[in-house]
């Protein structure tokens, strides 16, 4: 299976490790990543705001060329994941501004074809689920992590808006759970898993970030957690900064299941 | 409600795409917001200074600057009222002013250490400035 795959700015500098792991497991799952060519950065959070072009644009261009492919656009970061996909829902959704990015996108050059929303876009975790299935993530195991307790972190970007992301139940998912089954750990569930660790207010306000990030490391803590697991870059940096708990990428995790860790290591800069 | 003030309402309407009489004051937003103890005008106030139009008020308060963007506001509203979409449309009327900008490049120098990921800086840039 061949898959369009979006990096993203910080996969490409400060959470390496999230994307070498990913592209070492997939190829172990016989998925061929293809990453677009020239894609540009998502621009780190979706704004709302309708009137909001310019700024969007990026995302359609990563949108479009997988289109362009025959094949669905997969992402790996939490926020690249939100914001290509809340754009794509716009794209179907907004017909004002569906055209108005259209008439941006005239102005890229070549021979012009409207972009409406035709893309499937996957997060990493639902090609797992959805495509590649976790019986065969599962098969694919060689080191269980057997014995070790996985607190799944999901934060806001994965889940909301739910109406948008449709990624699992918003209130009480269960895919981390199930991945974290399938790599032979043990899933603890704790209250605030699905609440926001602070994101970028931390730049703004690093006091009010802080506590929030506490808030999740201690309770996966009390659930009785040695982990927490995460899939974005800056739900790691904060809540590694705050509650002592090790935050670790899902796609490190499965390479250790995978038993691809300690053979591959991700090159420094 | 002053012309300055009925002109930006409806700017902020149109731009939020929210109905803020949708709203039936149950306070569940304001009940789940994560800054909610940052904040001098919580979402349901958003909410319905919109709708008064103390659209002035909102524009000078730094509550526009702790939202996070969770979207817990957003999923949790009984009535899909959106709040968090009008704290942005809020920010953005006032940030899209000329020197209004509530971050500037400058100041990033400053944030930076060994980890801090570039997504960080990114959205801060995104939902700060213009």
């Amino acid at each position: 299976m061949k898959v369009s795959y979006f990096p993203g700015c910080t996969l490409r500098t400060k959470a390496k490790e999230l994307d070498f792991y990913a592209r070492k497991c997939l190829e172990k799952l016989d998925v061929e990543p293809i990453e677009p060519d020239n894609w540009q950065c998502c621009g780190g959070v979706f704004v709302s705001a309708k009137d909001e072009i310019a700024s969007k644009l990026s995302s359609v261009r990563a949108l479009k060329s997988a289109k362009e492919a025959g094949m669905p656009l997969v992402t790996v970061c939490s926020a690249c994941h939100n914001v290509i996909k809340q754009t794509n829902y716009c794209m179907q959704n907004d017909a004002d501004f569906a055209n108005k990015v259209n008439l941006y996108m005239a102005q890229d050059g070549g021979e012009f074809t409207p972009y409406n929303g035709e893309t499937e876009v996957l997060h990493f975790l639902e090609l797992l689920r959805d495509k590649v299935g976790f019986d065969k993530v599962k098969a694919a195991v060689v080191k269980p992590l057997t014995g070790r307790k996985i607190a799944a972190y999901y934060g806001c970007l994965l889940l909301r808006p739910n109406k948008v992301m449709a990624f699992d139940n918003p209130e009480n998912p269960t895919i981390m759970e199930d991945f974290i089954r399938a790599l032979g750990a043990e899933p603890v569930v704790y209250a605030m898993r699905n609440e926001c660790c602070g994101g970028y207010v931390v730049t703004d306000d690093p006091e009010s970030s802080a506590k929030k990030s506490a808030a999740v490391t201690e309770n996966a803590m009390n659930a009785g957690a040695d982990t927490v697991m995460t899939a974005c870059p800056l739900c790691k940096y904060n809540l590694s900064k705050n509650g002592g708990a090790p935050v670790v990428y899902f796609t490190e995790l499965m390479a250790e299941a995978f038993g691809l860790k300690e053979e591959q290591h991700v090159t420094e800069e | 409600m002053s012309q300055k003030n009925d002109r930006a309402k409806e700017q902020i309407l149109k731009m939020s795409g929210v109905n803020p009489l949708k709203c039936m004051r149950c306070g569940k937003c304001s009940g789940t917001c994560p800054s909610y103890d940052e904040m001098e005008y919580h979402p349901h106030q958003f909410v319905y200074m919109v709708e008064t139009g103390e659209i002035d008020k909102l524009m000078q308060s730094p509550s526009i600057y702790k939202c996070l963007s969770c979207f817990a506001c957003v999923d949790r509203c009984p009535r899909g009222v959106e709040p968090a979409k009008l704290v942005e449309a809020v920010r953005l009327t006032v940030i899209r002013q000329k020197g209004m900008n509530h971050m500037t490049a400058d100041s990033i120098p400053a944030l930076l250490d060994d980890d801090l990921p570039q997504q960080a800086i990114v959205s801060a840039m995104r939902k700060y400035s213009k």
